[in-house]
């Protein structure tokens, strides 16, 4: 297997506001050509601060940051050059026509124009029959995808998306989802903040937890379902108990609504995981139960409890 | 050099020109024309001539001046500071721009919105008072001079401010006053001693008397002194804005 390529390298990445405030302790990490990163965090966490120091919106305290091997202070102009940024914000010139506004930022990147890929790309966004409207006349998803097409008017290698489905409903979320798969099967390297781990869930290839400013972890995402991801077996029961047996205490066994289901949380990687041990004790000690499910922890739950253990 | 970019912007700031033409630029020369009314017609008329050269007409360099020096710092601060208050400032940060290119962008094309509007309110005057510009060469270089140095002020004042009350504080309480002291309607010759030193203080003394020089021939110090009053400006100007970037003051942190 050949080894995949850095997109961006962070190194001790530092940033410390005016009065004190560390919002990003050192940071390092790598993010590799053509995948699509999810950085997860709380709010305040230091996502955005991460994403604008990449891009160059914010002064470095300390460290060092490479785009596709550029220097992103002393070759500023190639390494911002290969990236295309989509703000928290929906941050437009109101007044600006769709068509102009997208114009604008492939001109800012030093394009020349190229009316057929503006086109192309407004299209793609569903925002052709809007080309001649002014922004302000659009409704937040449009503007969202306005934004959109912004960052990719100058053909960038590396798309910085920070929360890009916020407030959006469930149907356009669910058609940038795709919009951003299309994307990366162009070779588009995409990171990702989002508050939807469910977002994070459908679309990463790996994932970082931040918090507080400390980078808290980075993993393949199917990985660290696995790894830290705990499973339940929940037994619904025939007659609802008010207390968890003595017999079954110990066994990582809980009660849930209301006393009539038994909630048992096993790690599915550990070779005695006591699941026979349970099974056994129900029957010896006549518990009935009608039925029997398990469920998988959500990368959700690993990233709440992450965020709590640190 | 990025001269997409440069052409980008510029085209940008031109476009919210057209966009609002009677802000833009009839209302400056509209007001100026009222100037020449009062000043140059009615009341000039019972003015003696100064230096050779009838009141109406003396007036019409300090009032193109005086018009230049608003509008260049009025156009350039709401041109960069607009994008920080809306948030799209972003787009410039992060874009494969230096400052210098980002510079010619906003003040080239603030400065050319005033230079615009300073000739023709050269024209208009030209209709109240008799014209003559004895050297229109000197004349252009002034105007396209002093158009660049007020719209890098208004571009540091637009980076400055944090608030529409502050982009409008420095223009009301010192470019105004100053572009009236400066002998926009007078020669500070005709000032008791002591005022004259004074106004030599003024920066804007040095503007209107190098551009008056232009058309009559007459200037209140010498031109020499003048072109090195701009020159200083402009580097001061300059330098400013490139610690600005340096640092990111009010534009990265």
């Amino acid at each position: 297997m050949t080894e995949p390529k850095t997109a961006i390298a962070i190194q001790g990445l530092e940033k410390v506001y005016p009065g004190g405030f560390r919002a990003l302790q050192p940071i390092d990490l790598e993010i590799y050509q053509g995948e699509i990163f999810a950085l997860l965090g709380p709010n305040g966490a230091g996502k955005t601060t991460l994403i604008n120091a990449v891009c160059g919106i914010v002064n470095l305290s300390a460290g060092q940051i490479t785009v596709n091997g550029f220097d992103h202070c002393t070759q500023y102009r190639q390494a911002r050059s290969c990236i295309g940024l989509v703000p928290q914000e929906l941050t437009t010139d109101a007044f600006e026509t769709v068509w102009n506004t997208v114009s604008f930022s492939r001109g800012l990147f030093g394009k020349s124009a190229n009316p057929a890929l503006i086109e192309s790309i407004l299209k793609r966004l569903s925002l052709w029959d809007k080309k001649d409207n002014q922004i302000r006349m659009l409704s937040g998803g449009m503007k969202r995808r306005v934004m959109i097409a912004k960052a990719l008017s100058h053909e960038p290698q590396v798309l910085f998306l920070d929360e890009p489905t916020a407030g959006v409903d469930v149907e356009l979320r669910k058609s940038m989802w795709d919009q951003v798969h299309e994307l990366r099967e162009t070779g588009v390297t995409i990171i990702l903040t989002t508050h939807y781990i469910e977002e994070a869930e459908e679309m990463a290839d790996r994932v970082g937890v931040i918090h507080k400013g400390k980078l808290l972890l980075v993993e393949e995402k199917n990985k660290l379902m696995k790894q830290l991801g705990k499973k339940e077996m929940v037994f619904e029961l025939q007659h609802p108990l008010e207390t968890v047996p003595p017999e079954l205490c110990g066994k990582n066994i809980s009660l849930a609504a209301g006393g009539s289901q038994l909630v048992f949380t096993y790690d599915t990687l550990q070779e005695d995981n006591g699941v026979t041990d349970v099974l056994d004790c129900l029957k010896a000690h006549h518990i009935l139960y009608r039925d029997i499910s398990t469920r998988q922890s959500s990368l959700e739950e690993i990233f709440v409890d992450l965020v709590r253990a640190s | 050099m990025n001269f997409q970019g440069i052409k980008a912007i510029y085209r940008f700031e031109m476009s919210r020109t057209f966009r609002t033409l009677g802000q833009s630029i009839a209302s400056p020369v509209l007001s100026t024309v009222l100037y020449f009314v009062v000043f140059g017609s009615a009341i000039g008329s019972r003015i003696n001539d100064i230096n050779g050269v009838s009141y109406g007409a003396f007036i019409v360099p300090g009032l193109i001046m005086m018009t230049v020096l608003s509008q260049s710092v009025a156009n350039a601060s709401f041109g960069i500071y607009f994008p920080r208050f809306a948030g799209t400032i972003y787009e410039l940060l992060s874009a494969p721009l230096s400052f210098v290119e980002v510079l010619m962008g906003y003040v080239g094309a603030a400065a050319t919105k005033s230079f615009v509007i300073g000739i023709i309110i050269l024209f208009t005057a030209g209709f109240f008072v008799p014209l003559e510009v004895k050297h229109p060469i000197w004349m252009v270089a002034f105007l396209a001079l002093t158009c660049v140095t007020f719209s890098l002020l208004g571009f540091i004042i637009g980076i400055w401010a944090d608030g529409f009350e502050k982009l409008q504080l420095i223009p009301l309480l010192v470019i105004t006053p100053l572009a009236f002291l400066g002998g926009s309607f007078y020669s500070i010759d005709m000032l008791p001693e002591l005022w004259r030193k004074i106004s030599l203080a003024n920066p804007v003394v040095y503007l209107i008397s190098g551009f008056r020089w232009s058309f009559y021939e007459h200037s209140d110090v010498h031109l020499s002194v003048s072109i090195a009053m701009i020159a200083l400006f402009l580097t001061v100007g300059f330098a400013i804005i490139a610690w600005i970037f340096k640092t990111g003051y009010r534009l990265k942190n």
